[in-house]
């Protein structure tokens, strides 16, 4: 498989009064066309990572890397200026929340046109044209409509939807999916991972998929990342993440219940401090 | 409309002065003072005389004022136009200046230009108003004659013109007599701009909070990540769902100037509203107090209504 990413001792640190905070500490890894699952609880620095690979990370917070190569292109070497050609064309991000990632005073259409024209020389009548086609590609009936609508006029499953689209439109390369689904109902989620994926699979691209949910990861994505206070604990194949050998990884699973196997009592996850000094795992393809 | 007519009525009419007093002087006789209390209709209940004033109000008459002996509404045309102006070019100073500090200073947070933005705001807040006043004053009319003096045009200049709206700017524009535009210009530009500054310090302050509030939300970062320039996310994305908050502020520092300021209009002996208002009230001349307390009430009712309106239009969820 061909490496369209390749982060290489990525950390992210974050100065405060009594010292420096370490929230991403030396994570390696590549990225193929592939579903790469992130997973690991709040604070471990998976949504981080996905920011700092897009140059996200604001001041105070500092990005230090060996490099970020994106098709070889270390992107720490870009100024500002290239990295917005790079943020929406090649590399785009799905956030959590459409409630709060849309912006609630512009209407959906006008968010999409803007996605679409900061990238490629377009009328606005073409534009339009473009971004109703996304929209139905995600499976928007009525696209003209919501067009015209504002985001808190939509459901949550709906914003999220328009949110892929408006990402997928400048056709990147690379998609990084923070916890997509975490913020949808249940009965959304499937629908909303499987547009996604169609999308993904249809584009060639790669995803990095974040979440903190072991099982929809397991099912979803070719390979996962579990990450552990900023270091990456263990990488395995995500169909045979059962076979997990990280007792972390194991107590993950172990706390959360099964149908096929059902227990009075689930385990309670014991930490070890000693994984917080494991070396990172690397997890080049 | 009516709570704020019938609050500042019954302050009026329990306040220990009387008003026949005022009217007919120390050394009337009893008799004198008697037609004259019949005369202002003081021997009828409280509740009567209110009804009384109502009506006439709503017929637009606020009753005689008996500093300036004509009619209250009378005074209160030619001393509004005065503050209007000056409030006016004030407030467009503090918006042009200060929501774009604010907005700068919000995103370039911690660097000199937000620490130069806290001190201008700072001393804008704290400094008396009539001591920038009468600085100023001594500075640019006495000093270096750069503009006019107290008042609101030179003497050469007054009644040259047709007075259309009783602003002298505006008055003058119409007249095409830009000689006197310019006088007049002269006139106001230091009680504005002292104003203006002070408007600015809270406009900026406010623009500054807002900004950093919407900078941090989630779909800020979706603009960059759509590979937005910083100018556009600020302008395009953040500030446009400031505007309605934005709106709130100017409003209200609007109306807060509209009421007129009354160190500034007595330093710079501008014969505006505020003026008006508190000579009225120290020579206990109520109806002029009544008069000038209703317009101004009757114009934040106005602008609360128009900030209103514009919130229809800057954001789609209060429909």
């Amino acid at each position: 498989m061909t490496t369209l990413l390749d982060v290489d001792n990525l950390w992210v640190r974050f100065p405060n009064r009594t010292g420096v905070f370490d929230a991403v500490r030396g994570v390696s890894f590549s990225l193929g066309r592939e579903r790469l699952g992130i997973v690991g609880e709040s604070g471990s620095g998976k949504s981080l990572t996905g920011r700092a690979i897009l140059r996200l990370i604001r001041s105070p917070g500092i990005v230090e890397a060996g490099h970020i190569n994106l098709h070889g292109e270390n992107l720490l070497e870009k100024s500002e200026a290239q990295m917005r050609k790079v943020r929406g064309e090649k590399i785009s991000m799905v956030m959590q929340d459409p409630k709060f990632s849309l912006n609630p005073v512009m209407t959906v259409g006008d968010q999409i046109i803007e996605a679409y024209r900061l990238h490629a020389k377009a009328s606005k009548a073409e534009a339009y044209k473009k971004s109703v086609e996304m929209l139905e590609a995600v499976s928007i009936r009525d696209a003209d409509r919501v067009m015209k609508a504002y985001p808190h006029e939509m459901s949550g499953g709906m914003g999220q939807r328009i949110m892929i689209a408006m990402m997928l439109i400048p056709n990147p390369e690379i998609l990084i999916a923070d916890e997509p689904t975490s913020a949808l109902d249940v009965s959304v989620q499937g629908q909303v991972l499987s547009i996604m994926d169609k999308l993904v699979k249809e584009r060639g691209m790669g995803l990095i998929f974040i979440s903190h949910d072991l099982n929809l990861v397991s099912q979803f994505c070719d390979r996962v990342l579990i990450m552990y206070a900023g270091r990456i604990v263990e990488v395995c194949e995500a169909d045979k993440l059962h076979e997990a050998k990280h007792p972390y990884t194991q107590g993950l699973l172990g706390s959360l219940p099964r149908f096929d196997a059902p227990r009075d009592r689930l385990q309670v996850l014991t930490r070890d401090p000693a994984w917080r000094e494991a070396p990172s795992v690397e997890a080049r393809l | 409309m009516l709570g704020l007519l019938f609050v500042t009525f019954f302050i009026g009419r329990v306040m220990p002065i009387d008003p026949v007093l005022a009217v007919v002087g120390e050394r009337a006789t009893q008799d004198q003072y008697h037609a004259a209390y019949l005369e202002l209709g003081l021997d009828r209940t409280l509740v009567v005389q209110f009804s009384y004033y109502v009506w006439d109000v709503i017929h637009g008459d606020f009753g005689m004022s008996l500093l300036t002996a004509r009619p209250v509404s009378q005074d209160i045309t030619r001393v509004f136009p005065a503050t209007m102006e000056l409030a006016t070019i004030g407030i467009i100073f503090g918006i042009v200046l200060g929501v774009p500090l604010g907005v700068v200073a919000a995103v370039r947070r911690g660097s000199w230009i937000d620490q130069i933005a806290r001190v201008v705001a700072l001393v804008g807040y704290s400094m008396p108003i009539f001591w920038l006043g009468l600085m100023g004053l001594l500075l640019f009319y006495g000093i270096l004659g750069w503009v006019g003096g107290p008042g609101r045009q030179g003497i050469f200049y007054e009644d040259t013109f047709p007075s259309v709206t009783g602003m002298i700017l505006v008055d003058a524009a119409l007249a095409r007599d830009w000689g006197a535009f310019k006088d007049a210009f002269s006139h106001i530009v230091l009680p504005a701009s002292l104003l203006g500054y002070y408007s600015l310090a809270y406009i900026s302050r406010m623009t500054r909070s807002f900004m950093l509030e919407q900078l941090s939300a989630e779909y800020v970062t979706t603009a960059r990540v759509k590979g937005m320039s910083e100018w556009a996310v600020v302008w395009r994305h953040a500030f446009r769902n400031i505007r309605v908050q934005l709106i709130t502020v100017i409003a209200l520092s609007y109306a807060g100037l509209l009421e007129g300021s009354v160190l500034t209009e007595i330093i710079f002996s501008w014969p505006g509203i505020g003026n008006y208002i508190t000579t009225a009230l120290l020579s206990a001349d109520m109806n002029a107090v009544l008069g000038g307390t209703v317009v101004v009430g009757l114009i934040f009712v106005c602008l609360n209504i128009f900030s209103d309106l514009l919130y229809k239009i800057f954001d789609p969820r209060s429909k």
